[in-house]
């Protein structure tokens, strides 16, 4: 027995490695990769599981193929009538047993880690950040701190960061595969779960739960930085003035439009706890425009000028003006403006 | 209404007799007919999906259409092909192999079957009349609240109507199987497909009353202003995933059983074998059934019910694979000593035995609640049910359509078609499906309409395409093969694979009696034991004497006719008013129908024992 799972074990071994050289995903992106505590939690299970499965995969495919080499009809026996075996309680007393005590060794494991995964004792003392899913966007309120970000939600290393989720539509689900597992978003309930992530880095977070037609389009970042840096960006977001930045021409010219145009009628900058749309504060960090897309001011016009061919069903289309290239332009200018942090994605090692 | 009727016909002669049929053997040709009608659908809607996800960012069809394209696949699949084609199957067989004339209800037989048919055509008619439904084939509330245009109505009463056929005929089986067994066969005689058609009739019983209680207040919600499921007015969303899961994860056992059933049957068959550990394999298959209505939060393990749920339904969950790994393991057994011939249906059932077992491993994986925190509403999850509903339910069909072909229509399929049809289709199935599960971990969830660039997701996808489309070509071969077989296939005798059970001591196709005389069943296996005592046919257990039997009628037809109208009433009445006449139409119709059924008495008819003396010469 101990020789076949040698064998087996081996064989486990090398598979993974063939899966690591062929590729686990991308970086920050793939749950094969767990870079933090959730994610960590699962994979675990996950290769618990894998090795238990494998084991009973092996044998039944070992008893298959012995089966299918010694027992198919032969030449010259067509009339040979097998022996008729009604069963055999031993055998099949065996593989009930052995399937019990397979399920055991998982089921124990799980239910502590599902316990764990589930303790909001810690939240009293941590990071609290409210998290609202929005068709097609993710809204980060940052409880205590009046600090509010859109899209892109920035938490410390090596602590953990306490969620509570809400949406304002239909169900989401927040899921940032490198860190952890995911949790739905519900209208109805507050779901709280906890995140932390071991390095510094941008993970890329998740809709999972249907929730329209742009339903694969409604990515965020999850910016983990080292608690110094963290303090440093709270600091930095607490300051903001949206009012007194210096700007040159063709940026004010773009706050002009912003202005007569009302866009903040739905998007705020600063703190204001308003979100109608994605807040704004920091639109000159963010590491992609409207989730998806690489961050560039052509981009942003596109968005402007005609959103819905972009995230089709979003709730910005036909809601403000229509805008001309230029005047798209201009207010890109001024969004790309809002910087108001040296603690951006690339500090994060984007 | 005689023998003597049964000559060449007309084709207005041969529809009239299908629309009024009540013979059981041929509602299984309807079944079949309409299920292989939307397989094809559902199949051209999945092949959509592919090509459109061939490639990153792909422009193939536009958001609004993919969620379409992913509800109706999922839909019609599920309750439109696979099902109807497991109750075909059930149809042509059962009866036969219990020994009996006919099912209990020969008149909602017929009624089953085309409410099935016009629940299906109600909702594929959405494709043509403002789009089809698109909140996912589990319509999840608010999605499907908010979900824009009539969609969603025709999913629910497309479901609605279908369910009701379903339910019937569910029915229908449980009392056939309790009241109609044949002399001598007892319970623990009954071949496991009968048997796991009598659990899966009790499953349906039980299991669809949820979803019919969860449309109806889908259907109140969005067309009578109700709110159970609108959180602005106290109403909660996680009610609908409760309802549709108590009823969808008995679904899935709805579609395995059966096919552990007739799998049980050819391995026994093909290996010239008993099935090693009959009894074991009647209570692994209660015992799942039970199972399964106490697992359904394992679709809920994110939606935040806690970790004490979390932990008792990932432990229920992982228990249900103890019964299913007896199973695997006794068919294993029945095969070893075995004098195994490999023809395409086994040829299927050997290609279910592996490729299940995968889907069953994954199962267990996705049980371990924390693991599946990463698993949830991804490819991982899809790679996972497309193994065991494809590697199980539907290779189980093709298999039982193999066996059974030659008895249900009297000749036999194509031997080589069938074999290039299975591997391409093996071939096909494992280069989609397995790539998935790493799809999903590398971070693609489900129902993803576009996936992004560079994010180490497209070779996996373009392979899983490439599958696709080996699997549609054998398909294609397979559908090839029934129209060849049906114009030069060889003929089929009354037992092509020295089979041991009561459907193959009687002539391909049978007569429409089935038995001129109940057979005498003294065992497990009875046409086996009489084999091996020399015999080689059944004991007659009661002289020739005159048959009653139902005659047949157009009112099951016109009655689900009356439902499929009154259902567009239902749909547009939210937009007019005037609609209401349709509806109510509809609805007379239907229930004049059954007052007609109710007030005339139909006693049938009687076979003259001399008509089937004649016969017989």
């Amino acid at each position: 027995m101990k020789g076949w799972m040698g064998r087996f074990k081996s064989l486990f071994l090398l598979g993974t490695l063939a899966l690591i050289l062929s590729g686990c995903g991308k970086e920050n992106l793939t749950a094969l990769v767990p870079k933090g505590y959730g994610a960590e939690a699962s994979m675990n299970l996950i290769i618990l599981s894998t090795i238990i499965m494998l084991f009973v995969f092996f044998i039944v495919i070992l008893i298959y193929v012995i089966v299918l080499i010694r027992f198919r009809k032969k030449k010259g026996q067509e009339d040979y009538i097998p022996k008729q075996v009604e069963g055999n309680k031993t055998l099949e007393t065996v593989w009930t047993l052995i399937p019990i005590i397979l399920v055991l060794i998982l089921a124990v494991p799980t239910v502590a880690a599902t316990f764990d995964l589930a303790d909001e004792s810690g939240s009293n003392d941590g990071l609290n950040i409210d998290v609202t899913g929005n068709q097609y966007w993710w809204h980060f309120n940052y409880e205590g701190e009046e600090i509010q970000t859109s899209q892109d939600i920035y938490i410390p290393t090596g602590e953990k960061v306490y969620l509570h989720m809400l949406s304002s539509d239909v169900i989401h689900s927040f899921w940032v595969p490198s860190i952890s597992g995911k949790m739905d978003v519900n209208p109805e309930n507050v779901n709280t779960m906890y995140i932390e992530a071991y390095e510094e880095g941008v993970y890329w977070g998740k809709c999972a739960e249907l929730c329209g037609p742009s339903h694969s389009l409604m990515d965020f970042k999850v910016i983990a930085v080292s608690p110094e840096e963290f303090d440093q960006w709270v600091e930095d977001m607490q300051n903001v003035d949206p009012d007194s930045e210096s700007l040159d021409t063709v940026a004010q010219d773009g706050r002009d439009l912003f202005e007569a145009n009302n866009c903040m009628g739905c998007h705020a900058i600063g703190s204001s706890p308003a979100q109608v749309g994605p807040n704004l504060t920091n639109f000159g960090d963010r590491s992609e425009v409207a989730g998806i897309l690489e961050y560039n001011k052509e981009n942003i016009v596109d968005w402007l000028v005609d959103p819905e061919s972009i995230k089709p069903g979003n709730k910005m289309t036909g809601n403000y003006p229509a805008l001309s290239e230029e005047e798209a332009g201009s207010i890109a200018d001024y969004l790309m403006q809002l910087q108001p942090s040296e603690i951006t994605p690339e500090s994060a090692g984007n | 209404m005689s023998i003597a009727a049964t000559q060449k016909r007309g084709f207005g002669a041969v529809l009239w007799d299908y629309l009024t049929t009540v013979d059981h053997k041929k509602i299984a040709h309807l079944y079949l007919f309409g299920g292989g009608f939307f397989f094809l659908l559902g199949g051209l809607e999945a092949m959509i999906i592919r090509i459109q996800l061939i490639k990153p960012e792909n422009d193939f069809i536009s958001a609004g259409l993919y969620n379409e394209m992913i509800t109706m696949h999922g839909t019609t699949m599920i309750f439109l092909a696979a099902m109807p084609l497991l109750l075909g199957l059930m149809n042509a067989v059962m009866p036969l192999q219990i020994g009996a004339r006919d099912v209990a209800f020969p008149f909602l037989n017929a009624l089953g079957f085309w409410l099935f048919l016009f629940g299906g055509v109600i909702l594929n008619c959405s494709w043509f009349l403002g789009g089809a439904p698109d909140a996912g084939w589990t319509s999840y509330a608010p999605l499907s609240l908010q979900s824009p245009g009539h969609g969603v109505d025709f999913y629910v009463l497309g479901l609605q109507i279908s369910g009701a056929g379903t339910l019937i005929g569910g029915i229908n089986f449980l009392v056939t199987i309790v009241t109609m067994r044949g002399p001598g066969m007892t319970y623990m005689r009954m071949p496991l497909f009968s048997w796991t058609t009598f659990v899966t009739s009790t499953l349906i019983l039980f299991a669809f009353p949820a979803l019919t209680v969860g449309l109806f207040l889908l259907m109140f919600d969005r067309m009578f202003g109700s709110a159970f499921f609108d959180v602005a007015l106290g109403g909660n969303t996680v009610i609908w995933q409760h309802l549709f899961w108590i009823f969808g994860h008995p679904e899935v056992y709805i579609l395995i059983l059966p096919a552990f059933g007739l799998f049980s049957d050819i391995i026994s068959t093909f290996s010239k074998k008993r099935l090693f550990g009959y009894t074991a394999m009647v209570f692994a298959t209660i015992l799942i059934a039970f199972l399964g209505f106490m697992v359904w939060a394992h679709h809920m393990f994110t939606v935040g019910l806690g970790p004490v749920a979390n932990s008792i339904f990932a432990i229920a969950t992982m228990a249900i694979a103890v019964p299913t790994g007896i199973k695997i393991f006794n068919w294993l057994a029945t095969m070893w000593g075995g004098s195994i011939t490999i023809n395409s249906a086994m040829l299927w059932t050997l290609g279910f035995v592996p490729t299940f077992t995968i889907g069953g491993m994954t199962g267990v994986m996705l049980a371990s609640a924390v693991a599946d925190y990463q698993y949830h509403d991804t490819y991982f999850v899809v790679a996972h049910f497309h193994y065991v509903i494809v590697g199980g339910t539907l290779f189980g069909i093709l298999a039982g359509l193999h066996y059974w072909w030659p008895k249900m229509f009297g000749r036999i399929l194509h031997e080589g078609m069938g074999k290039m049809a299975f591997w391409i289709f093996l071939v096909g199935f494992h280069l989609t499906f397995f790539i998935q599960h790493f799809l999903g971990l590398m971070g693609m969830p489900r129902r993803y309409w576009v996936f992004l660039e560079n994010q180490g997701l497209d070779t996996g996808n373009l392979i899983s395409t490439i599958g696709a489309f080996l699997m549609a070509i054998a398909v294609i071969i397979f559908f090839i093969n029934i129209v060849y077989t049906a114009t030069k296939g060889e003929k089929a005798p009354a037992d092509p694979w020295d089979g041991r059970t009561l459907e193959w001591s009687i002539p391909s196709p049978p007569p429409y009696y089935n038995f001129k005389q109940l057979p005498l069943v003294r065992g497990l296996d009875p046409l086996w034991i009489e084999k091996t005592e020399g015999k080689g046919k059944m004991t007659p257990a009661e002289p020739v004497g005159d048959i009653h039997m139902p005659n047949g009628s157009i009112i099951p037809f016109v009655m689900s006719l009356g439902f499929f109208i009154a259902g567009f009433g239902f749909i547009y009445q939210t937009d007019h008013r005037g609609w209401l006449v349709v509806l109510f139409g509809g609805m007379a119709i239907s229930l004049g129908s059954m007052l007609v059924r109710s007030l005339k008495d139909d006693h049938g008819y009687h076979i003259t024992k001399e008509e089937l003396e004649r016969e017989a010469d």
